[in-house]
């Protein structure tokens, strides 16, 4: 019992050096965001001006908004678009349902990389081109499946009963969906719109090979950044990003369970 | 008969509610996987104003300069390390949370452990430029401690590509260990330890048979986009830090020649198929 009792310990311990390993890094970005020296030098002085200085960049304001929108954009219709699609492959039995599942996979496994320079080859062929549109267009494309699988994963615990019920006290199928089956999926749909816009304002690769000079969002900017050097402001954005995304992350959590516990 | 009219039914009531999604998929996803492999096989890119024909050159180029073979075991010499690494970091850090830690404080740590991975990547691998370089924490840290003076100067090295990599995937090998073993029943562990076996024998011969599921998950959603990895390689790699994706990166934003990025793209595609298609047949038998 006593050999048990120590090797807990040392698993807690592991698992507080794993956090570390995780957390210490971007904390120290975060710290050198506030400090004044431009080449990270200690001693630490306390400073928000690397924070001022960036509502002075225009440039890294524009891309600020255009990552915003076209992660809003891509929530809306991944939401829209995800759920339809969730609630036909859960209603609805015919050929092709197994196919249709699998193809929800490619856009996941398949490298970013690989996926980015394939968007940008056609969209450039077909005359669509590069720019926001195009980014958004890659965006909800790579968010479209999680949203999906989401929601469908949600469906699973929903009694079809229900909807049955529904019809036989005269509910049409309009108003089954929207008084029976929408809220009951609501948390999945909030969950997977989350996960969307996660997918998308934190999307890098992709937004890479699509942007251009005038039409760019935050993380390319940033990536730009970083090649030319790094500096104090990069941190401070970094900073913005990282506590935004975590936040959101945290609020999915809410809605969605990663666990699998019962 | 019936059940086939059933299910052309089922299709006519499905199509509205599918056909949104599945065809923006196809417009921004397969059919551009279908476009580059059929511009790997051209001179030039057809709209560009400059004659074009098909060739296999773009692929004779891989297979005669050895450079980019180099590169491409190189890359995969990289993805195979970082999973490695992720399963000896993350797989006993599974263990612990799926066997040791109960209840909220296992909830708690769960959650802080895969929060990272959702957050951007890209800003990520940035934080570690912090730590590695010369005159950084790690340096000025280590120098604090010891009593002699030491150089820590990891950045652009093999070793941070590594850290930084191992960094960024590490949560997923945690997520899906964690999935699989908290699956296992704890009265097979207490069985097997009351027939006499060893803690050593029960990892070998129960645990770890019964959590190969997510071992493989994990490493098969590493393994693929660390072999297509360019950002990490760049930002913390610099002048040593160059592999296969960023190669690629190059034919696209710097080099301009689209027809042999294409077939280097299409090339490692093709590697990631064959491994997501070894790997899948461990994921079946799973689910």
């Amino acid at each position: 019992m006593a050999t048990t009792r120590i090797l807990e310990w040392l698993g807690r311990l592991y698992i507080l050096l794993l956090l570390a390993f995780l957390y210490l890094p971007i904390i120290i970005m975060a710290l050198m965001s506030f400090n004044v020296s431009p080449f990270y030098q200690l001693p630490f002085e306390w400073t928000t001006e690397w924070y001022a200085s960036l509502w002075q960049n225009d440039q890294l304001i524009a891309a600020t908004w255009n990552s915003v929108e076209i992660a809003v954009i891509t929530t809306v219709i991944c939401v829209v678009l995800g759920s339809a699609a969730s609630l036909a492959l859960y209603r609805y039995e015919f050929r092709g349902k197994k196919f249709l599942q699998a193809l929800l996979f490619p856009p996941i496994a398949i490298p970013w990389l690989i996926t980015g320079t394939a968007m940008l080859i056609f969209f450039f062929g077909v005359g669509i081109g590069r720019g926001l549109h195009a980014i958004l267009l890659g965006h909800v494309a790579l968010a479209l499946p999680y949203v999906i699988v989401v929601v469908s994963a949600r469906l699973q615990t929903f009694a079809p009963e229900l909807e049955e019920a529904a019809r036989s006290l005269g509910a049409n199928q309009w108003q089954v969906t929207r008084r029976v089956t929408l809220p009951w999926i609501m948390p999945g749909v909030i969950a997977g719109g989350l996960f969307a816009f996660a997918v998308s304002f934190d999307q890098f690769v992709v937004s890479y090979f699509l942007a251009t000079p005038g039409q760019t969002t935050l993380p390319v900017e940033i990536y730009a950044a970083i090649r030319k050097g790094f500096t104090p402001e990069i941190n401070a954005v970094s900073t913005i990003i990282i506590v935004v995304s975590m936040a959101l992350m945290l609020l999915t959590a809410r809605f969605f369970k990663f666990g699998g516990e019962k | 008969m019936a059940a086939a009219t059933a299910s052309r039914n089922g299709l006519r009531s499905a199509l509205p509610l599918l056909a949104p999604a599945y065809l923006w998929l196809t417009v921004a996803i397969f059919l551009p996987l279908s476009a580059m492999v059929f511009f790997s096989f051209m001179t030039e890119l057809p709209l560009s104003g400059k004659p074009w024909a098909f060739t296999l050159g773009n692929y004779a180029a891989f297979f005669s300069q050895s450079l980019y073979l180099t590169l491409l075991l190189a890359s995969l010499r990289l993805g195979l390390e970082v999973t490695l690494w992720c399963v000896v970091i993350g797989y006993p850090a599974a263990y612990v949370l799926a066997k040791v830690l109960k209840g909220r404080s296992r909830e708690a740590i769960f959650l802080l452990v895969i929060l990272p991975f959702w957050s951007n990547g890209l800003v990520r691998i940035f934080s570690w430029a912090m730590v590695l370089r010369e005159g950084g924490i790690l340096d000025t840290a280590l120098n604090a401690m010891l009593p002699f003076k030491i150089n820590i100067d990891l950045m652009y090295s093999y070793p941070a590509v590594i850290i930084g990599l191992v960094h960024s995937y590490v949560p997923y090998m945690v997520l899906t260990c964690y999935l699989t073993l908290q699956a296992i029943d704890d009265s097979l562990i207490e069985a097997g330890r009351s027939l006499g076996a060893s803690r050593l024998q029960v990892l070998k011969r129960v645990i770890i048979p019964l959590s190969m599921p997510g071992l493989v998950a994990g490493a098969a959603l590493i393994f693929v986009p660390v072999v297509g990895s360019f950002m990490e390689p760049r930002i913390l790699g610099g002048r040593t830090g160059t592999f296969y994706g960023t190669v690629i990166e190059d034919q696209f934003v710097a080099v301009f020649n689209w027809p042999l990025g294409a077939a280097l793209s299409f090339i490692l595609l093709a590697v990631v198929l064959v491994i997501l298609a070894i790997a899948s047949p461990v994921l079946r038998r799973a689910a």
